[in-house]
């Protein structure tokens, strides 16, 4: 560092002329960018095009360089070339602090960027397990606003178990052709159920004039996904529709009765509570009941279209349906036979 | 004398200033051609793969060595990646529709989650950087891979039953070497109350491509 910006002014006071300063002070002037050194730490986040963008600079004014040089003169010729040596020992000191400093800055550039969400990773398994559990208990105090923990860890984690929980489940229905469209669907699905009812929760919450933040929403909807996870890991492996059934207002109530509460405290007046309760709840437990039936149902339909009648009796469950579900299950059969109908043809 | 001055500040012989200047630009053969221009292709390959192959056995053994994450390279996980991806691939190239996931579905998983996992782990805290968090989760994919090809072999003959529970006994033994020893490198880097938060997310990823494994049948 010891040449770094003095360099810069004393190369006018040599006899012989010295280079400009216009020249030595451009970033990319010297020779050999020594950015590009190998490292080990895994720290350089150099992409093609900026290289060779660098290089080409490096190349332009090197060739100015070498021109200026020329016209320097005869007398600092021989002087030249210790000279260059000289001022290529400046230069070098130069572009290596120029270089550590760019890069330095790149890389918090970046990493301020994961900072940002640090803070809602900021947890202990203790707190997770704690606040798994109590996403299953319901807290009766409405008059008061609840705590909603805002973090991010535990909610992420459980979305990404739901899409592991449906995989499973698909597996024990026996599917095993389309598996890459179904694994595309389950992450989609998950996610988007998550970050769109949070998002549509929090919009209604705004019109609302709910005390609610998107992130203590997006907290309160992972963590009622556990109930969820629960019961689909269960069902996916017991078939009994009954037991589903049970387990879904059971465990299903639970979760939504707390996210509910959670938000009821937080609401004022009884025509906004009764919206949100109402939007929460249906779209909470309708979603259970949606993973439950739509994807075994979507499985069997793509197999009936692909397969025909010869069928393993594993996927040949009978099944009493009430009409209203029996109805939903019949339009999203026909939706899917059409559509591989139409993936058929192609 | 000012120049005198000047040749205190001239390069001596000994000061490299070109020569040990490596681009990483492409391959690393073609920087190791950089400097050893002469040297004939196949020693440049052998030495990669000898690399390569050091680290395998690290991974076989899972020890706390350093040596994984020092010298970090890529290599390893994309051959794992790509080898476990074509062999997912299904039997028949003629329909479409039946066998496994596609190609670009596996690798898709398989990158997106390790930098998913990267990131979770470097949220909470993690001294790892994210390109040896990368090198760590690819190449503790090679149980894995192993019990593939071992699954494969399986389902060459014998009955269909057996099969399935040797293939579940290999795949699930494949799947916990993985997820221990991507610990055992990974969770040091980590405050040590919170290995549990880093751990889990690995476990999920290891379970997913355990159970592509193992619900995979090529198509008769």
């Amino acid at each position: 560092k010891m040449a770094s910006s003095d360099g810069n002014k004393n190369t006018n006071t040599e006899p012989w002329g010295g280079f400009e300063d216009n020249i030595i002070q451009g970033t990319g002037s010297a020779v050999i960018d020594m950015e590009n050194m190998d490292d080990t730490s895994g720290s350089s986040f150099e992409d093609m095009g900026e290289m060779h963008q660098r290089m080409k600079e490096e190349e332009e004014v090197a060739d100015e360089a070498e021109a200026t040089e020329e016209e320097t003169g005869e007398d600092g010729e021989f002087l030249g070339i210790k000279g260059i040596k000289g001022q290529l020992g400046r230069q070098v000191a130069d572009e290596v602090w120029q270089a550590g400093k760019r890069q330095a800055s790149k890389a918090f550039n970046l990493y301020a960027n994961i900072d940002i969400l640090r803070p809602y990773f900021d947890v202990e398994p203790m707190q997770v397990r704690n606040r798994l559990i109590e996403s299953m208990i319901p807290i009766r105090m409405i008059n008061f606003p609840q705590k909603i923990a805002g973090e991010l860890y535990g909610p992420m984690m459980l979305v990404f178990t739901l899409v592991a929980i449906l995989l499973h489940g698909m597996k024990t229905s026996g599917t095993v052709i389309r598996e890459g469209t179904l694994m595309g669907t389950a992450i989609g699905t998950c996610f988007g159920y998550w970050l769109g009812v949070s998002s549509f929760i929090y919009f209604l919450a705004y019109l609302c004039n709910a005390q609610i933040t998107m992130l203590q929403m997006l907290s309160l909807l992972g963590y009622g996904l556990f109930g969820h996870c629960v019961v689909l890991f269960v069902t996916y492996n017991v078939h009994f529709h009954s037991l589903f059934y049970i387990l879904w207002l059971v465990v299903g109530g639970l979760s939504t009765l707390r996210m509910v509460a959670a938000v009821i405290s937080r609401t004022v007046g009884q025509t906004p509570r009764l919206i949100l309760c109402g939007t929460l709840a249906a779209l909470h437990m309708l979603f259970l009941l949606y993973l439950h039936f739509a994807y075994h149902k979507i499985v069997e339909g793509i197999l009936d279209t692909l397969e025909g009648p010869n069928m393993p009796p594993i996927q040949r469950v009978a099944r009493d349906l009430p009409v209203v579900a029996t109805a939903a299950m019949n339009a999203v059969n026909a939706t899917v036979k059409t559509l591989g109908v139409i993936l058929k043809s192609q | 004398h000012h120049f005198a001055g000047l040749s205190d500040v001239s390069i001596s012989g000994d000061i490299p200033v070109e020569g040990e200047i490596n681009v990483p630009v492409g391959t690393p053969s073609q920087d190791k051609e950089y400097s050893t221009l002469d040297e004939p292709v196949k020693d440049t390959i052998l030495r990669d793969l000898k690399a390569v192959g050091k680290k395998f056995v690290h991974v076989m053994y899972p020890k706390k060595s350093s040596a994984l994450l020092r010298d970090w390279d890529l290599w390893g996980p994309l051959l794992l990646c790509v080898t476990l991806a074509l062999m997912l691939q299904g039997g028949s190239v003629d329909s479409k529709e039946d066998g496994g996931p596609q190609f670009a579905e596996v690798f898709v998983i398989i990158w997106f989650g390790s930098v998913i996992i990267t990131l979770n782990s470097k949220l909470l805290g993690g001294t790892i950087s994210f390109f040896q968090s990368l090198c760590v989760l690819g190449y503790c994919i090679m149980p894995l891979t192993v019990a593939m090809v071992v699954c494969r072999l399986v389902l060459l003959g014998g009955s269909w039953g057996f099969s399935f529970i040797v293939r579940l006994i290999v795949v699930t033994a494949s799947f916990s070497w993985s997820t221990f020893a991507s610990t055992a490198f990974l969770a040091d880097c980590q405050p040590p109350n919170r290995k549990a938060l880093v751990v889990y997310p690995v476990f999920l990823f290891y379970f997913v491509i355990g159970w592509m494994i193992l619900t995979f049948s090529p198509s008769a």
